[in-house]
């Protein structure tokens, strides 16, 4: 298995008040593919990946694995295989590690099962501890984690979830570099059977992991191709790429401002 | 001056991890038999001792007491660990109390050969018995409506409200309409439902006469045999990945929505649970006390049946059927002898409780060692033990 | 054509009070947050405050002119007091926030059965309040009148507030962001604490507006406060439109309902219809736009 593709036709998104922040996208992302969102802050990339897992309502078309989900509930969309993160590291804190993971993997479980003690957990959530380091803290509380942790333990919810689609918004933002690097092949190992999409504005990052790229701009698609491609796109260079012909980013081109912590999740 | 002061950190929802694999035999013996022996323990006290040196009076205060109990399993499954602030249980608890106490009308005046209530009798109902009476004269029919009706009602709520993800304090509100509501609606028909005085003067229940002892002593037992269960099935519960799953839609609905899982069916199962408890207590409530009335539904005992959870402590079993009891107890106690005092005392306890302990007193010797060892704590969370 | 004006008469007075209720709710609910259960007996304060001032005022005119701003003050020290004792340690536990208040409530109106005694009191109405006037065959009376016309004064005051002065855009500001309303050097507690004044004062006046229409007792209040939050929670939160709209709506239905069944029977059906409408809308009616997930 190498994931599922994902085709986005004519998306729209309207909120109540006017604002019409994805406009028109179109998108094809194929399986196995590990895409990188990018684009000025407001460009729409969380709205389409929140109109995508179905958190926000939206007119056009979005097709997974060949089959329309476009005003599916949140929760059957999940079920097809689409796992997303958030900006601001979301785990059940009152639960411990184990725990999270093994409702990760259990969306499937039958009334009886649920209503059994959990006598062990499935293979995959001790496979998941390992990838992620947690293994040690597997009986902790997920709130007492440390920061890096708590994304750690997102990521290996993800992977027990057995999605095909991976939706990350912004994952390494607030990490070291080595860190970044780590979670890049983290990224590029996870996408060799799943299907990646990564929301980022660390271009360094970017260029190191990517393996394309789509740049969004005011809700619309502006540039779409390999890192290589984008960055000799002149339109993109005008709105936002205009770093990457410069030598040193401390050049008064208008630089990308690391995200800010928002406070949309 | 801030604002936004940090809540005491509620009691550990989970619980304690198990011990590292060396523990000695004879604790890992204890650990794994200290529910049951604690549950035996209970059991015994309940059904063997109390009937035995309780005076009739006093154990038929208990079954009233034990009925409240019963009550709060269900508040802290909805509300302990669901985080579902249950303000509507007078609602199940009077739907439950009503269609025993028609069924025991019912089989009163077919025993003395009538056909009506007596108090239908007395405001001169036309018309003879109103059709959604007639089915309760059938004691199976009406055995089952107990939990049935309580359940049936919980779910169209249930499923209407949390579908629409109306938030906490929306749903709170409502649960205190409905309980206002159906309290009103029953002192408005004074001649199907008794009106302000209620359903009473209870003479037989499934043909044994409420008016021997003996009787009244076997009302209790069933009522204790019934707590006990209900705790058993609620434990259940509580330790199941159901258990594990309601937790983490207390935490984060979203997130649990995002890994597959519909968080409405979570919350409709813990209510819905709920509400049967209720009902079924108030049924048990009609034998044991020998009234039900508008007066023991509406919104102050609605939110008398959370007050013991609260106190005993929500999000423990033992702690809120406990502090139901003795909350319970405390009012039957004091509020004939001290009526003042007593009201005065309530709303204490519902600010100390709520507001300062909301892990209420089975949390007590939690939030006391860990202010002891408050420096030892960092070391304890940040070190990794292996 | 009489019967249909006299049933919106009364429609619109019983939304009246329910509007004058709710008002002090759209602050301390509606822009807070908070679910203030003692919101009824700061309503019960402000109705015993002119019980009180009429013993010594005699004159029924002046003391109930004199009550309103004394019932304001009283009412809404009561608040502050609250807010500053309890509320302001729960902020972010609001589910707890009820059941704390809950309990004052039932302190405060035992306080009020120890002070005043159980039964219900009667304060004399001024004789200008007491009669009615005819208008197209249809009696008014004159006191409804009053407290239709101080309902909508209250909201245009509090409408006022909000929009133009400072405090009314900290207020907002608190409201739509805190920490960022901290960080420009906003003190929030006092703000807060200020709402809570005004919002808790409101209810104070309330009070006294009811002791116009019946025997005023220690559970004045409470018999109001839940139909309160549902004008609230209906109307949408933190909307001043949406509670004005709602009010006098429920007011009208309860109205024409009792006319037409029973005053029980009208209470379940509007309870009916108000999950009805929360299911078509679940943020009330109106609603402010936000990308946040909850």
């Amino acid at each position: 298995m190498s994931g599922e593709g994902l085709t986005v036709r004519d998306l729209r998104v309207t909120f109540d008040g006017g604002v019409t922040a994805v406009d028109g996208v179109d998108l094809d992302i194929g399986p196995g593919d590990l895409r990188f969102l990018i684009g000025p802050n407001g460009a729409g990339k969380t709205t389409l990946v929140d109109a995508v897992t179905g958190l926000v309502r939206a007119s056009g078309s979005i097709r997974f694995g060949g089959e329309e989900i476009i005003g599916e509930p949140v929760h059957r969309i999940a079920r097809r295989g689409i796992g997303r993160t958030f900006q601001t590291a979301t785990v059940f804190e009152q639960l411990t590690v184990e725990q999270n993971l093994d409702i990760a993997a259990g969306a499937g479980r039958s009334a009886l099962t649920l209503l059994r003690r959990r006598r062990n957990v499935p293979e995959s959530v001790g496979k998941a501890l390992e990838i992620t380091g947690l293994t040690a803290l597997r009986h902790r509380p997920a709130g007492v984690l440390a920061h890096g942790q708590k994304q750690s333990l997102e990521i290996g919810m993800l992977l027990v979830q057995d999605v095909k689609l991976l939706l990350l918004d912004e994952p390494v933002a607030g990490m070291s570099h080595d860190e970044r690097e780590a979670a890049g092949e983290l990224l590029q190992r996870v996408s060799e059977d799943r299907t990646v999409v990564v929301i980022e504005h660390d271009m360094e990052f970017m260029r190191s992991f990517a393996r394309s790229v789509s740049v969004l701009h005011a809700g619309k698609v502006l540039s779409e191709g390999t890192v290589a491609q984008v960055q000799a796109d002149a339109k993109v260079q005008e709105v936002y790429l205009g770093r990457a012909s410069e030598p040193e980013p401390s050049v008064a081109v208008p630089v990308p401002v690391p995200a800010p912590v928002r406070e949309e999740v | 001056m801030t604002t936004t002061s940090t809540p005491p950190t509620a009691a550990p929802a989970t619980e304690p991890p198990a011990g590292p694999p060396e523990t000695p035999f004879l604790g890992r013996f204890l650990g794994r038999f200290r529910t049951p022996a604690a549950f035996l323990l209970g059991a015994v006290l309940l059904v063997g001792v109390a009937p035995l040196v309780l005076s009739d009076f006093r154990l038929g205060l208990l079954a009233k007491y034990l009925c409240y109990g019963i009550v709060a399993v269900g508040v802290s499954l909805a509300w302990g660990r669901g985080g579902l602030l249950v303000l509507g249980q007078g609602v199940f608890f009077g739907l439950g109390g009503y269609a025993m106490a028609m069924h025991l009308k019912l089989a009163d005046a077919a025993a003395t050969g009538e056909t009506l209530p007596d108090f239908m009798l007395l405001y001169g109902t036309e018309g003879g018995l109103p059709w959604w009476w007639q089915p309760f004269a059938n004691p199976a029919f009406a055995l089952a409506m107990t939990v049935v009706l309580p359940m049936a009602v919980a779910a169209l709520l249930g499923a209407l409200v949390f579908r629409r993800r109306v938030k906490g304090a929306y749903f709170a509100i409502l649960s205190q309409a409905l309980a206002a509501a159906l309290a009103i609606w029953l002192v408005g028909q004074q001649a199907t439902t008794g009106g302000t005085n209620g359903l009473t003067g209870f003479q037989g229940f499934f043909g044994y006469d409420l008016n021997d002892p003996i009787n009244q002593r076997m009302v209790y037992v069933v009522i204790a045999v019934a707590l006990l269960l209900l705790m058993a099935a609620a434990r259940q519960l509580f330790v199941s990945r159901y258990g594990e799953l309601l937790i983490a839609v207390r935490d984060s609905e979203e997130r649990v929505r995002f890994l597959g899982y519909n968080p409405a069916n979570v919350k409709l199962v813990a209510y819905v649970v709920a509400a049967g408890m209720a009902g079924l207590a108030g049924a048990l409530f009609v034998p044991a006390v020998g009234i039900i009335s508008p007066a023991l539904i509406g919104i102050v005992p609605s939110i008398g049946f959370v007050i013991g959870a609260a106190v005993g402590g929500r999000a423990s079993l033992v702690g809120a059927v406990l502090g139901a009891i003795a909350v319970a107890w405390a009012q039957s106690t004091l509020s004939d002898a001290w009526p003042a005092g007593w009201t005065y005392l309530q709303g204490l306890l519902f600010v100390v409780a709520v507001g300062f302990l909301p892990g209420g007193l089975a949390s007590l010797r939690t939030v006391l060692r860990r202010r002891r060892t408050s420096s030892d704590r960092v070391g304890a969370t940040k070190g990794v033990t292996t | 054509m009489t019967v249909i004006l006299n049933q919106s008469f009364t429609g619109v007075s019983i939304g009246a009070v329910l509007l004058l209720i709710a008002l002090g709710l759209t602050l301390t609910f509606g822009q807070m947050g908070v679910i203030n259960m003692a919101h009824g007996e700061f309503i019960m304060a402000g109705a015993y405050t002119t019980y009180v001032l009429q013993k010594p005022i005699g004159d029924a005119g002046v003391s109930l002119l004199l009550a309103l701003p004394v019932a304001f003050l009283v009412a809404g020290s009561m608040g502050a007091l609250l807010e500053w004792l309890l509320i302001r340690r729960l902020y972010t536990r609001p589910l707890d926030t009820l059941l704390v208040t809950w309990g004052v409530s039932l302190m405060l109106q035992q306080l009020a059965r120890d002070i005043f005694g159980a039964p219900n009191v009667q304060t004399t109405a001024p004789g200008l309040l007491t009669g009615s006037v005819s208008v197209a065959g249809v009696n008014l009376a004159t006191s409804r009148l009053f407290i239709l016309g101080f309902a909508l004064l209250c909201v245009a005051g509090l409408a006022a507030i909000l929009r133009t002065t400072p405090l009314g855009r900290r207020i907002r500001a608190v409201v739509q962001n805190r920490d960022l309303a901290e960080v420009s050097g906003i003190a929030t507690g006092r703000v807060d604490r200020t709402t809570f004044f005004i919002g808790s004062g409101l209810a104070g006046m309330a009070g006294v507006a009811l002791t116009l229409i019946g025997p005023i007792g220690p559970t004045t209040g409470t018999n109001y406060i839940v139909d309160a939050f549902l004008v609230v929670v209906v109307g949408g939160i933190g909307r001043l439109r949406g509670a004005v709209i709602t009010a006098f709506v429920l007011g009208l239905l309860q109205s024409v309902l009792e006319y037409s069944t029973t005053v029980s029977v009208a209470k379940v059906v509007v309870l009916v219809g108000i999950v009805a409408f929360l299911q078509w809308r679940p943020q009330g009616l109106y609603t402010v736009r936000t990308r946040s997930l909850v």
